[in-house]
């Protein structure tokens, strides 16, 4: 241990003795923790000011133009009429594509969660891999899903098909809203996995050790105590995935959306309308911006309704689930 | 032994009856708070300087809880209210216009874990000295090197002053927190159980140091371990679910304490 | 019984592992397959096979057979495949269109030095041309008219500059919020902000771009006072609302999962909580926080809804009150028009994988970042 006396080591004392007797105000105002504070909380509120301008925005302006007789229209060619226009269409087309894009999406999603956190070896070769190639589709530019489901989906899958079936015209080499759907069921797989992985590892590795030590093979404690605990996180992804793929339009751009159609869409290998693909057109190629000011507002509406309501359900969703976790560890 | 005047019986609820001079910490009928829940009651109790007291209970009893009270670290959890006094040098610490930051930078607080931050090991302890305004190098240098001699670690980093601190073993790492907290030269430094977490060897170590820094600074220390209150401190006081149940000499509450639970737990037959 | 039975004892349960494991072989297939089918589509331009020269050597329908299947296709712009099914009949009479189509070149263009170009070589892709009519060699991209220019250095230009534009609004605010809301909020409070922030990835980018166009770009330019209305200053802010829910979620999540002890140590030591925030857990969480500037700069290049709606002139020039046409806007806007298997269809595919190339590059070394950053901070390093 140390020689040395503790005068002889320890720091200088203050010259001020009385510092037991001296109050415990701040000796002076720390202005730049003030200022640096008073910066980040502005840069946070700025955040939030501007979504509350958005949201506020359209739903004003949207609240005062929509109708019923608007979101129950199937419209004439010249959909930029205020007064006869409708978006049934796109409403219907939007939902059609993303429930074909669930069916697709949700089976493929989970599993591959299933496999991640049920069998894989953490730190396996083939593990990282599949979870780089996760990250690295979610983060892929929507229009190159659009580029991607022209290339494969339409002229590669579509044309081959046409050919194998003996169709003279182009019934599936061409834009269609099974094409659109699979593009867009690409563009969601990483977010149904991520959801899905998510609420799987939150399920307490206790209860698939009691489920095992009770003789279930693994299989069975997966289908019957793991899946049924996961379902919240699973309907988030799902949610998620819907909500996103709804208001995208890029990837449907050239695999499906159509400008205008006289009927609903009927069959897989139709084109459809679309909400976003409308907002799009009306805001870009309105002859009179004016007039169509209006309509346009209602139609962002329904659009943020569509996708929004269904995003702050899966944010909140999520949110509890996180807040279990972290009460857990 | 310390001069100072112990107090003869301290019974929760009851005023602390103390000393010639006034303590130096006054903690009177302190409740604190964790939602509904209620984590200590009516703690009273005074705390001499620079002596060692230690705080005794089992687990969950509430040490830490009062020991961050003293630096009001309990400031930073959501949903703590306290009640009661609390004083350091006759000024109430949860005044209105008290400085928690002011008040940190003169109660200095050592982890169970240690947790030296992910910088070298001059700049740990240079920190907190850049925290209170001081700037030049030969001042730094200086005072890093007096700090690391007091923690009784300069010898073993002496050569590697500017390589990361997390490449110390876990007891060295738990010096330089002790090296950090006595830089900026606190009145009082909080331990909460400093050598849980290490090998008897560290522990010793640490052991040695507490018993040179109690020549400079007060200090409040939190242990699980018996024998360790017994060989370094001063004053025992011993906790049992939120209560204060008995304080006095450690050498009393060892050998001759007044109340049955607390022989129960010293003599390790708590159950 | 013995229990040492291998997989022939429960052959359904066999059955179904191997199939979920073939089905969690799908992303990689994806990634893999958006590769390849984007790169089928652009490699005719890599290796030289589109020609866009307007005056051609024509090839006498006599001697098709002189000729071998590639230099057909190219000299016809048609695909292997059809020339495959092409009769004969049909090959002869495409070819005399072909050669009309050389006659009734107007004069003027068959003295045209440019109408000679193949446009899809790489110098005409990359360097600065001097086309006839221009004073000096210029990058230009018009991909309609006579003689089709496909410089693609203005579509970068125009990418990087809103791209920058709506990094340097964004970076700094979703930096900032993270910071705030991880570090000096109330816990309450951040229970609050972070969803409500998060929020804003929830409305689509078409809406976004919407916004822009009708709101955003009156407001700002009233503020600015600049020349055209609609910009590359809108689009990039209008990119930025995209882009900062993406910083501010991996920024926060770095910043929160700094470990509490080191918050604790400096907050111990009187530290004030922004100098703790600022001194102790943002170099500690810097790896992660750069990381999300990467992300989101991932983001933005890919973005191509509100830029398609708030600018897509496609001028050469960095100045930020100037349109600007990004390689999304591209895409979007001209594949319509263009010809399938044409020209300008495989460049835009081209221009499509460039930018898969670079977000993919951007999110490995994003995910790498951060994946260093999170084993260093659990000790592993
Ligand atoms: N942050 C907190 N929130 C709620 N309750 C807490 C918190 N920290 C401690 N407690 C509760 O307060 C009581 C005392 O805890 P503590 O002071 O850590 O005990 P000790 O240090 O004596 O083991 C325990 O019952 C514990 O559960
Ligand atoms: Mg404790």
């Amino acid at each position: 241990m140390n020689t040395l006396t503790p005068s002889e080591y320890l720091p200088e004392k203050s010259a001020d003795t009385t510092r037991f007797t001296r109050n415990f105000r701040a000796e002076k105002f720390d202005f730049w923790s003030f200022f640096f504070s008073g910066l980040t909380g502005a840069a946070t509120w700025l955040i939030v000011a501007i979504l509350a301008t958005i949201l506020l925005n359209i739903g004003i302006n949207g609240w005062s133009a929509i109708s019923w007789h608007f979101v129950s229209t199937i419209p004439k060619k010249d959909f930029f009429d205020a007064n006869t226009t409708g978006v049934l269409p796109m409403i219907v087309g939007t939902s059609i594509r993303v429930i074909v894009m669930t069916i697709f999406v949700i089976p493929v999603g989970v599993i591959t969660a299933i496999y991640l956190t049920e069998y894989a070896a953490n730190t396996s070769l083939l593990t990282r891999i599949i979870r780089a190639a996760v990250n690295n589709l979610a983060g892929v530019p929507s229009i190159v899903f659009g580029l991607f489901g022209l290339g494969f989906f339409i002229n590669f899958v579509g044309k081959n098909l046409d050919k194998i079936l003996h169709n003279t015209d182009a019934v599936w080499g061409q834009p269609a809203l099974v094409w659109a759907s699979l593009t867009l069921a690409v563009m969601t797989l990483p977010v149904v996995i991520v959801a899905t992985e998510e609420s799987l590892k939150a399920i307490p590795a206790g209860l698939r050790e009691a489920s095992l030590a009770l003789g279930a093979t693994k299989l069975q404690t997966i289908l019957r105590v793991v899946l049924p605990q996961a379902l919240p996180g699973i309907l988030t992804g799902g949610i998620l995935a819907v909500s996103r793929a709804a208001g995208e339009v890029a990837p449907i751009l050239f695999t499906g959306v159509a400008y205008y159609m006289a009927s609903l869409p009927s069959h897989l290998s139709d084109q459809f309308m679309d909400l976003g693909y409308h907002v799009f057109v009306l805001s870009t190629q309105s002859p009179n911006i004016e007039q169509t000011r209006p309509i346009l507002y209602a139609t962002v509406l329904v659009l943020l309704i569509l996708t929004f309501a269904l995003n702050l359900v899966a944010v909140l969703i999520r949110s509890n689930i996180r807040k279990k976790m972290r009460s857990m560890h | 032994m310390a001069e100072i005047t112990m107090p003869k019986m301290n019974l929760p609820g009851t005023a602390t009856t103390v000393s010639a001079s006034a303590p130096l910490i006054a903690i009177e009928n302190l409740s604190l708070y964790y939602g509904a829940s209620k984590a200590l009651k009516n703690i009273s109790l005074g705390l001499g300087e620079k002596v060692v007291t230690a705080f005794i209970g089992p687990s969950g009893c509430g040490k830490s809880t009062l020991l961050r009270c003293l630096n009001r670290m309990n400031d930073l959890i959501d949903n703590v209210r306290i009640e009661g006094s609390c004083k350091i040098g006759g000024h109430d610490i949860y005044a209105k216009d008290v400085d928690a930051i002011e008040l940190r930078k003169r109660v200095g607080m050592v982890f169970q874990k240690s947790n030296p931050f992910p910088k070298s090991i001059y700049e740990n302890v240079a920190y907190g000295l850049r925290l209170h305004g001081m700037k030049a190098k030969s001042e730094l240098d200086a005072v890093v090197e007096k700090s690391l001699r007091g923690a009784a670690l300069w010898d073993e980093v002496k050569d590697r002053l500017h390589s990361s601190a997390l490449g110390l073993s876990g007891g060295q790492q738990q010096r330089l927190c002790i090296a950090r907290a006595i830089a900026i030269r606190p009145e009082i430094i909080l331990m909460d159980e400093p050598a849980s977490a290490l090998d008897p060897l560290a522990t010793a170590r640490i052991e040695e140091l507490i018993l040179e820094l109690k020549k400079e600074f007060t200090i409040v220390i939190v242990t699980h371990n018996m024998q360790q209150a017994a060989r370094i401190s001063d004053y025992t006081a011993f906790f049992y679910i939120g209560e204060l149940i008995e304080f006095d000499t450690t050498a009393k509450i060892f050998t001759n304490p007044s109340k049955r639970q607390t022989e129960d737990y010293v003599t390790g037959r708590f159950g | 019984m013995g229990i040492h039975r291998g997989h022939k004892a429960r052959p359904a349960e066999w059955l179904a592992e191997k199939f979920i494991f073939l089905v969690s072989l799908s992303a990689i297939l994806m990634v893999l397959l958006i590769f390849l089918f984007v790169a089928r589509e652009a490699l005719p331009v890599l290796f030289g096979e589109t020609n866009t020269a307007l005056v051609q050597k024509p090839i006498p329908p006599d001697e098709v057979d002189k000729h071998s299947a590639a230099e057909l296709e190219a000299y016809l712009e048609i695909t292997p495949d059809q020339l495959a099914r092409m009769s004969k009949e049909t090959l002869r009479s495409l070819m005399d269109v072909k050669v009309e189509a050389q006659n009734d070149i107007p004069e003027e263009f068959r003295n045209d030095p440019d109408a000679r170009i193949n446009t899809t070589e790489w110098q005409y892709l990359l360097k600065a041309h001097q086309w006839s009519g221009y004073d000096k060699p210029e990058h230009i991209w018009q991909p309609v008219g006579q003689v089709k220019k496909f410089n693609i250095i203005p579509l970068f230009v125009g990418t990087l500059k809103v791209t920058l534009i709506g990094l340097f609004f964004a970076v700094p605010l979703a930096v900032g919020a993270a910071i705030y809301v991880s570090q000096l909020a109330r816990p309450r409070t951040r229970e609050i902000l972070k969803p409500v922030i998060e929020m804003l990835s929830g409305i689509p980018s078409v809406v976004v771009g919407f916004f822009a166009l009708l709101v955003m770009a009156t407001v700002l330019q009233s503020i600015f006072h600049y020349q055209t209305r609609l910009n590359a200053f809108v689009a990039g802010i209008a990119l930025g609302f995209a882009v900062i829910p993406v910083i501010f979620s991996i920024a926060e999540d770095a910043l929160t999962s700094v470990p509490r002890a080191y918050t604790q140590g400096a907050l111990a030591l009187g530290a004030s909580r922004w100098q703790t925030a600022w001194q102790i857990v943002l170099p500690a969480a810097l790896p992660g926080v750069f990381a999300a500037a990467v992300l989101g700069f991932g983001r933005a290049i890919g973005e191509t809804m509100i830029v398609l709606m708030v600018c897509s002139a496609s001028v050469m020039s960095w100045s930020i009150f100037d349109s600007a046409r990004s390689i999304t806007t591209t895409i979007a806007a001209e594949m319509a028009e263009a010809v399938s298997g044409g020209p300008h269809y495989r460049i835009l595919f081209l221009l499509g994988a460039l930018l898969f190339a670079a977000t993919f590059l951007s999110n490995m070394a994003g995910d790498f970042v951060i994946h260093r950053f999170k084993q260093k901070l659990e000790g592993k390093k």
